[in-house]
């Protein structure tokens, strides 16, 4: 099964960290990527520029309309997303646990996923 | 969260809305900072055995408001204080803070820190000063290490500022829509004017000055944070974030300042350019231009070339065209001067800017810029006379040491001269 671990995070506080501590994050972060992507177990992994350089369309109406930054107004934002394959549940909270010491802070939202497509398929 | 560096990115992040939220209650840029201070204090102290709270600005509003009120009366205890109305709404203390916090008043809250310390009766030195130390939060040595200066020149020119600022009357009522674009324009200018000061041309200052440009960006993202629909906030952070991109390509090994055309590409910073592009094409959306759009369109093609020759500057010599439309300066049609001249030749770049001798004979820029399309249209004599004003007039030993080299070039030419036969258009 592939889940979605979305990165949820106050984007004001992530903004805030000097240029060693993102570093430092990032480097712990990715001691557990190489630790699951060794297992064969992870998919394609973002992190998103801030929440300032998003655009909405929202599709609700007729013709869709373009909106600055994201749509909702939340504390905490998306920042990225890693997908990993994983038995059950247990499992991918397990890495997300390991993801969370490295980072701590905000949250991880779990999401099984449906359709997974690559991109790297024809047409 | 044991860790406290963690708790001071969340001060730091929690500050502008904290510090704003005070002013508007207290209405005094000293108490405000003041009770900021006492409750990031308490913040240490307590977070890391109690945990952050859930809304960590909501806190740090309460117990700064609480700490200084305490303070107040501890005072009044002492001496007889006179200036009850000081403090102006003691009376509805014990209103729950979280209340006062909706969005659009702590929108205008923010802005209008921003603008008190951004004030237009404060000179530009002390407003960059003033909003590093009461909006960013750095401390006084930080800042005067930034500027050069000793600890103590700089408290004073804090000091001043703000007394300054205390006799300026800036009304705490919510702005209307013309002074609220009035306020945001003069903020946009000021950091501005900070990211330019962090902008060394010296690399043993660089990295004491990064921080400039560094709190520039994060209040630019703050700004737009609160008015996310603005064209012109866009393009002011999309500006900064494609000119520091740039910052780690622009010194060499030994030091030496690299100019734009020579930088090595691949040391530029890809996540802020894709950043600062993703804004400028979110700002033209909006079909509302302006000067820093404009500016950060041409930012946006240096960006976009891969190499140095693939730059398109016949789109950018437009931009200055544009540019110099709106806010017509000497200095703009010299940088649209040079688009010219690679878009089009030396000839007219000339004829551009041979009107502005009068305006800029003291600009280190202007001569050189002269030299290097003379020294193309190959008016030998005329571009060593060019260059030697130039050198003469070099700010740093970088600009003088780009200038021997083109003399070098032109002695080079010199000692050629004759073997390759030249149209001789210009003589």
């Amino acid at each position: 099964m592939q889940y979605a671990i979305l990165c949820y995070h106050d984007e004001n506080v992530v903004c805030a960290w000097t240029k060693e501590q993102d570093a430092a994050v990032m480097a712990k972060l990715s001691v557990v990527h190489e630790k699951v992507a060794r297992q064969g177990k992870l998919g394609p992994v973002a992190r998103l520029l801030p929440t300032t350089a998003a655009t909405t369309l929202r599709k609700d109406r007729e013709p869709p309309i373009v909106i600055d930054g994201p749509f909702a107004e939340t504390k905490e934002q998306l920042l990225g997303f890693y997908i990993v394959d994983a038995e059950n549940l247990d499992e991918v909270l397990a890495v997300a646990r390991e993801l969370a010491e490295a980072n701590p802070g905000g949250a991880y939202e779990i999401r099984p996923v449906g359709t997974f497509k690559d991109g790297k398929q024809a047409p | 969260m044991t860790d406290t560096r963690w708790i001071n990115a969340v001060l730091t992040s929690a500050r502008p809305r904290v510090v704003a939220a005070l002013l508007r209650h207290f209405r005094d840029l000293d108490m405000a900072e003041e009770a900021c201070q006492e409750a990031c204090l308490r913040a240490l102290r307590l977070w890391p055995t109690q945990g952050p709270p859930r809304d960590a600005a909501a806190w740090l509003i309460m117990v700064g408001r609480n700490a200084a009120i305490d303070a107040t009366r501890r005072q009044r205890r002492l001496q007889p204080l006179p200036e009850e109305d000081a403090i102006s709404d003691l009376s509805d203390s014990e209103t729950p803070t979280i209340e006062r916090l909706d969005a659009s008043d702590y929108r205008d809250d923010i802005l209008r820190l921003l603008f008190v310390c951004c004030h237009p009766e404060l000179p530009a030195t002390q407003q960059i000063a003033l909003a590093l130390r009461i909006v960013s939060g750095l401390s006084v040595a930080q800042i005067a290490r930034a500027f050069l200066v000793t600890d103590a020149a700089m408290e004073q020119r804090i000091t001043r500022a703000k007394r300054r600022i205390g006799g300026a009357n800036v009304p705490f009522e919510a702005p209307g829509a013309v002074e609220r674009s009035e306020r945001i324009a003069a903020v946009a200018g000021v950091l501005y004017l900070l990211f330019n000061e962090g902008y060394t041309n010296d690399v043993a200052e660089q990295g004491a000055r990064a921080v400039l440009c560094e709190e520039a960006i994060r209040l630019g993202r703050l700004l737009l944070h609160l008015f996310p629909v603005e064209p012109e906030i866009m393009a002011l952070l999309a500006l900064l974030l494609l000119q520091h991109a740039r910052a780690d390509a622009r010194f060499d090994d030994d030091g030496n300042t690299v100019l734009l055309p020579n930088q090595d590409r691949s040391r530029w910073n890809s996540s802020l350019i894709a950043e600062g592009l993703a804004l400028v094409d979110k700002a033209f959306r909006h079909r509302r231009p302006g000067p820093y759009q404009v500016q950060a369109a041409i930012a946006a093609l240096h960006a976009r070339a891969a190499r140095a020759e693939d730059t398109d500057w016949a789109q950018i010599a437009l931009l200055y065209g544009a540019l110099e439309q709106m806010q017509p300066s000497p200095v703009v049609t010299l940088n649209r001067a040079v688009a010219v001249s690679k878009a089009e030749g030396p000839e007219a770049a000339l004829a551009m800017i041979e009107p502005l001798a009068g305006q800029l004979d003291g600009y280190f820029y202007f001569h050189g810029a002269r030299g290097a399309f003379l020294l193309e249209l190959e008016r030998m004599q005329e571009a060593k006379v060019a260059f030697d004003r130039a050198i003469a007039l070099a700010n740093t030993p970088a600009e003088a040491a780009h200038i021997r080299l083109q003399l070098d070039k032109l002695a080079g030419a010199a000692r050629a001269g004759g073997k390759k036969k030249v149209p001789e258009k210009n003589s």
